[in-house]
Order: structure tokens, then C-alpha cells, then sequence
């Protein structure tokens, strides 16, 4: 039933060989993937960025990544997209970390347990290598009963042998106990993999077969233990316990005295590299000397040539507000190269292992906002995209945990293009003011988390996760994963800008924008005690939250009103995007409880910032 | 006593882990009732770290109160200069 819905979704034509890649997070399974395909996917340390299922057909092949996993069954979203994936596959690929095989080979094991022919894939054997780490491949492929082909992806070796391994592919020795369980319940559901999951008890597939779920899992799971140590024991050999450097790298970045100066550094890194050199330098470049200096003028003789700026369609195109005009500088000149920026470190930083650590870290701290460490990967994931991040949610443990994480990313996370255009500004403010941003902001999510926390009933789950090898990030997987992601990024926001753009230029031309102005203007001018016209950046901050911090971005403000400003539009309502994942993920009427809450709060806190400070 | 209690660089048995769903995703990484780890890292107030063979994992502190253990004397603690650095533990 299974194979069915997914051969329909992904528009699987019939006959075709169903080539699933499987692994655990990050043994780069991705690269597998680009190299068999040609394609890009995004690679990642931490689960969650790639719960879409990529897949592309390669001749009479049709190839498909899943999620890291480690193990097939339901304990949360990834596993259970893998597991459909992995139970309508022909062949599984799957890719084990030679240097954490005792790890990785319980997946193995579990795959070839559900009886799917397969290949495996010993990638990283260099690296085990530099570890005194020697692995027996030809002890390790009788003992499995599948083909086992040592591989270095980056390097791109031994993909051509996996190719070929793909043809000789085939079921390995499963567990000697499971043949006694097994038969009866493949007999009724006529599916060994299924027969299999129902026996460890996953309800989901015992469900589609109308049966109930068994109570056998921690039995198997012991003895598949039990054989895959056998394994380890009989074909790895340490020679020496090796690399100390980034095993104490590893121990300082989770240790709180050496844990936070390092958090803080890195943090400054990003500070210096975003906010000043690409909000600065670039965004001078790009934004003042070539979009404004020549793109403007010149886009402004060729339609002004012809249509009058004065005239409606001449200010909705090229006026204060206009589509070729203001929309392309921002997107261009402004949004592009601070985005680019921003997803070049989120992705070094995701290829380095380093977020586990800081989860580890912060999960002290979280406790209290009421989310274990993993909670710090959406927040962090939150300043890149928030709607992205609030998909990401779905990995937290509980219902609770989901939702604090997801009313904290629509409340205080700006995302990276509102926080490319609150950097720019804060930049011209000073380091002070910056500071002074970065404190308020961060207490708003404090109390906001801590309040959550003694509001809900119930305490939040404890941690529990691999904490993963400390890796150089590869450039090529950075620039490619950034370049998908700011390409992603740009279609997206194209559209929405531009049709932001249109509605203040018509509100503009139709002269509802000044009413609308003079409307809002106690709560702008009295309350928040700002000029009227910021009412149009939180008009547009409806559109798109950054959109709401660019058309600050020209006004003329104080600093400390520029503050009060930044702050508002920081915590102001999520753009349409993100609120319409809020609304898919957690139902309407929660996505109706959040909204207006986040609305109110942004203009209280403003206006007592505000109060405080002008 | 409970795995919170442990120091860095200690040996331990796994005497009992609470919760089916917690068994289960501890014996993925390796980690069962019987089997020794070490743990190499506490940090304070927070998760604690624990190895078996290069493998790492954090568990809450919370969670950690609630695992027994007992600890594991000679013939196994770590004492060799390379196995400690290996978990960057100090030298002595």
C-alpha cells in the first residue's frame, strides 16, 4: 500500500528499478545522490533539511535519497518519510561512516532484515585510515551477506564500483531469531519488511496490514545489537585510539567555561563577516554604487521614456515604490548578497558537526524556555528561513516542545533577509545600539520561552542524541547547499516583493496609503512615538517581514527611534509564508491564537521600549 | 547510582534505562543494558557525554538521574595516555 501512495506522489513511472539511498545523518549520503544523479540536494549534520524525498530518474533507474536515520520505524517525521521510502525500494545503496560502524551497521542490519537486496557503501575509509581504524571489507561482506564497497565520496572513489555493485545486489543474512517470528506474519501481510516492522511493534504499518502492532522490537533490537558488535569485534581493527586534537576541539565546544567563549567567538566571526563586510562593503557595492548608481537611472530613462513617471502605471513601475525600481534594488542590491552571506555560514556550520555541540551547551539553558539542547536547531535553522524552521519543528519529542519552539520563531527570530536589512541599519547605528538590540531581542525570547514554560502543562523531554565527529566543512558542498538554498530563496521572495510593492504603490497612487498613515497614527506616532509614515514598513511587514524592515529602512530616524522601530517590526506578526506553515503545522486554531498574540505584544513591547528610551 | 553521579573519564555498566522508547533508541546507538561505557564529559548542570568505542552521545541530565548504573573498576578505566586523549580527557 505503501509503494502505492509513494509510486503516485513522486509520479514513479511502472517498471521502473527503485534505487533507495539510505543512511544514518551525515555519512554523506547526499553526495551519493549528486554524483549517481547529477542533481543537487542538500547536505546536512542535522536532520530536518532534507525531509523532502529527492529523486531523479537515471535511465531505467529511479533513484531516491531519504533522511538520515538511525534505524527504520516511527520515532519521529524523518523516520517515518524514510521508512515508506526504504519499504518501496528494489535496491537499497546504503551508506555507513567507516569510522562509527557500530553505530551505522544497526541500520544495515535492520535493512537486510526486511529481506531488500542491497549494496553497502564503507564511505570515509580514508578518514578511518588516518584514525589507525582498518576494516576487513572481505570478512565484512561474508559476514553481512551483502556487497561491501570502501568508497571516499568527496574524493568522488569508488563510485564506478558501486555502480557495477548495484547489478550483483542482494539479500544478506538476517538474524537467525527472526526466522522462527517471522513466516506467519509474512505469510499474512505477504511482505517480509512489513511482517518485520510489525513485529517491532511500529503502529503505523500494522495499521495499513489491519493488524495490531506486535511487542517483540526490544527483543530483535537486542540480538540485532548483539550482531552487529559481532561484526564490529570481527572486522574492525584499532590500531591506535588516534586523533586527540578534535576530540578536545569537540569537549571544549560543549564544556561551558571553554563552551561559551567559543560559542561568542563564533558568533562575532559571523558579526564581522555579515553584518559588517557584506551589510557594509558589499551592500555598498552592490545596493548604492550599482544598483542605485546605475541600474536606477538607467531603468528610469528607458520607461520613463515612454511612460511619464507621474502618470499611475509610471509610479507603480518605476516610482518611490516602483516594481523595477525599488523591488529589484532591494532584491538585488540588498537582500541577495546579505542572504548569500547568511547561508554560507549556516551551511559551514551545519557541515561542521558544531551545531550538535552547541545543543549539548544550551541545553541547560533551554530547559528552562522549555525545550531540551535539539531545541536550538530550529531557532538556529530560524534565522536563516522561519518558515523553513518551523517545518524543522516536527523533530522536537513532544507536542508541547513543538510548540513553544514554534511560537518563539514567529515572535523573536528574524530571519535572515529581515535580519540582512536590521544588520545594515544596525550597522550604521554602532556597536552600542547593536548591542543593545541583540540584549532586548534576547530577553523578549527568554521571558517569552520561560512564561510558555510555566503556562504549559507538562515539563520538557530530556536530550538524547549522537553527538557526531567534529568534520572540515567541503567547499563545494558549502557554495552548492548555499547556492540552492539563495536560489530557493530569491524565487521565493521574488513574487511576494514584487506584489507587496504593487499594493503599497497602489495604496500610494490612490492616496489610501496617507490615510491609512493617518489612521495608524496613534499607535505609530503616540504610542510608539515614531514618524507616521513607518506605518508602510508594518503595512509591508504583513508581505514579508523583511519587507517590513526595508521600508525602514529609508526613513529618517533617530536612533533610539530606530531601535524602538527595529525591535517592533523584529517581533511584528510572520510573514504570509511562515504563517501559513504556523497554520498548516499547528492547526487553525492555534495558528488563530498565535497571530494577533504576537501582533499585540510587538506593539506593547515597542511602545514600553519606546517609553524607556526616546 | 544514576549516570548524573558519574564522573568524567569513569567506567560504567548500564544497569537499567527507563522506558521502552528510550531502550529502544539507546540500543541504536549502542547502548544496552550490560554494556560498559565511559563517560567523558559532564557538563555542569547540564547533559552528560558518554562514549562506547568512538560513538558519543549526550543525555540529559534529567534523563541521566533516571539510568542506573554502577561503576566499573580496573580492568578497564582510562588510564592509557592515548585512550584519554582520544576522549580529551585531562592527562592525569
Amino acid at each position: 500500500m505503501a509503494c502505492h501512495d509513494l509510486n503516485r506522489e513522486l509520479n514513479i513511472p511502472a517498471g521502473v528499478r527503485k534505487i533507495v539511498l539510505a543512511g544514518n545523518p551525515n555519512v554523506g549520503k547526499s553526495v551519493f545522490f549528486n554524483a549517481f544523479t547529477g542533481l543537487y540536494v542538500d547536505v546536512s549534520n542535522f536532520p530536518g533539511t532534507t525531509l523532502e524525498i529527492s529523486h531523479a530518474r537515471v535511465g531505467n533507474d529511479f533513484i531516491l535519497d531519504t533522511p538520515g536515520v538511525y534505524g527504520v520505524s516511527s520515532f519521529n517525521e524523518e523516520e517515518k518519510v524514510a521508512r515508506d521510502v526504504i519499504l518501496a525500494a528494489d535496491i537499497v545503496i546504503n551508506v555507513v561512516d567507516a569510522v562509527h560502524l557500530d553505530r551505522d551497521l544497526f541500520l544495515t542490519q535492520q535493512i537486510i532484515d526486511m529481506g531488500i537486496p542491497m549494496v553497502v557503501a564503507l564511505n570515509m575509509i580514508d578518514e578511518a585510515a588516518r584514525q589507525g581504524i582498518k576494516i576487513d571489507v572481505q570478512k565484512m561482506e561474508e559476514l553481512l551477506g551483502v556487497p561491501v564497497i570502501p568508497t571516499v565520496a568527496i574524493k568522488k572513489q569508488g563510485f564506478e564500483e558501486i555502480k557495477q555493485a548495484v547489478a550483483r545486489a542482494r539479500k544478506g543474512h538476517s538474524l537467525p531469531e527472526l526466522e522462527e517470528m517471522l513466516p506467519l506474519l509474512e505469510k499474512k501481510t505477504r511482505n517480509r519488511a512489513e511482517a518485520l516492522l510489525i513485529l517491532e511493534g511500529d503502529p503505523f504499518v500494522a495499521a495499513r496490514h489491519r493488524v495490531k502492532p506486535m511487542d517483540r522490537q526490544e527483543e530483535i533490537y537486542l540480538a540485532r545489537r548483539r550482531r552487529v558488535d559481532a561484526i564490529v569485534a570481527a572486522v574492525v581493527q584499532e590500531t591506535n585510539t588516534g586523533a586527540s586534537w578534535s576530540t578536545r576541539l569537540s569537549r571544549w565546544m560543549m564544556l561551558p567555561l571553554t563552551g561559551i567563549p567559543l560559542l561568542a567567538l563564533t558568533l562575532w566571526i559571523l558579526y564581522e563577516f555579515i553584518g559588517v563586510f557584506v551589510a557594509q562593503t558589499v551592500v555598498g557595492i552592490t545596493e548604492e554604487g550599482i544598483m542605485q548608481g546605475y541600474y536606477e537611472p538607467f531603468i528610469r530613462n528607458l520607461i520613463g521614456s515612454w511612460l511619464p513617471p507621474s502618470s499611475i502605471p509610471g509610479a507603480l513601475l518605476i516610482g518611490e515604490f516602483g516594481i523595477l525600481t525599488m523591488t529589484v534594488t532591494y532584491i538585488l542590491g540588498l537582500l541577495l548578497p546579505l542572504v548569500l552571506g547568511f547561508y554560507l555560514s549556516l551551511s559551514a556550520l551545519e557541515d561542521s558537526g558544531y551545531l550538535p555541540r552547541i545543543a549539548v551547551l544550551v541545553d541547560r539553558v533551554l530547559m528552562r524556555l522549555g525545550l531540551n539542547g535539539r531545541g536550538i536547531i530550529p531557532i538556529i535553522l530560524g534565522f536563516g528561513c522561519v518558515t523553513a524552521a518551523t517545518i524543522t519543528t516536527r523533530l522536537l519529542a513532544s507536542q508541547r516542545e513543538r510548540r513553544i519552539a514554534t511560537f518563539l520563531l514567529a515572535m523573536a527570530i528574524p530571519c535572515s533577509a529581515q535580519l540582512a536589512v536590521i544588520t545594515s541599519m544596525l550597522g550604521r547605528l554602532g556597536p552600542g545600539y547593536t548591542f543593545l538590540y541583540v540584549i532586548l531581542v534576547a530577553s523578549i525570547l527568554v521571558l517569552a520561552g520561560t512564561a510558555l514554560n510555566w503556562l504549559l502543562p507538562g515539563k520538557p523531554s530530556d536530550l538524547l542524541i549522537d553527538v557526531p565527529p567534529l568534520r572540515l566543512p567541503q567547499p563545494v558542498n558549502v557554495l552548492k547547499k548555499t547556492a540552492t538554498r539563495t536560489r530557493n530563496f530569491i524565487q521565493e521572495a521574488t513574487p511576494l516583493f514584487a506584489g507587496g510593492a504593487l499594493l503599497i504603490g497602489i495604496l500610494q497612487v490612490t492616496g489610501l496609503l496617507d490615510t491609512l498613515q493617518n489612521w495608524l497614527s496613534p499607535l505609530t506616532v503616540n504610542w510608539l512615538q515614531l514618524p507616521k509614515e513607518t506605518a508602510t514598513a508594518f503595512i509591508m511587514g504583513f508581505v514579508r517581514r523583511d519587507f517590513g524592515a526595508a521600508g525602514l529602512y529609508s526613513l529618517p530616524l533617530t536612533p533610539a527611534q530606530s531601535l524602538v522601530a527595529l525591535v517592533t517590526i523584529t517581533i511584528f506578526v510572520p510573514c504570509i509564508a511562515s504563517a501559513l506553515v504556523i497554520f498548516k503545522e499547528r492547526g487553525w486554531r492555534e495558528g488563530i491564537i498565535i497571530w494577533p498574540t504576537i501582533l499585540f505584544l510587538a506593539f506593547l513591547i515597542g511602545g514600553i521600549i519606546s517609553r524607556i528610551l526616546i | 547510582m544514576t549516570l548524573d553521579e558519574a564522573r568524567e573519564g569513569q567506567r560504567c555498566r548500564i544497569l537499567a534505562l527507563p522506558g521502552r522508547g528510550i531502550r529502544a533508541q539507546a540500543i541504536r546507538f549502542g547502548i544496552s543494558e550490560g554494556e560498559l561505557i565511559t563517560c567523558t564529559s559532564v557538563i555542569p548542570g547540564g547533559p552528560i557525554i558518554v562514549a562506547k568505542n568512538r560513538q558519543e552521545i549526550a543525555i540529559g541530565r534529567g534523563l541521566a538521574q533516571k539510568i542506573t548504573v554502577e561503576p566499573v573498576p580496573a580492568p578497564h578505566p582510562v588510564k592509557s595516555p592515548a585512550r584519554r586523549r582520544a576522549y580529551g580527557l585531562p592527562r592525569s
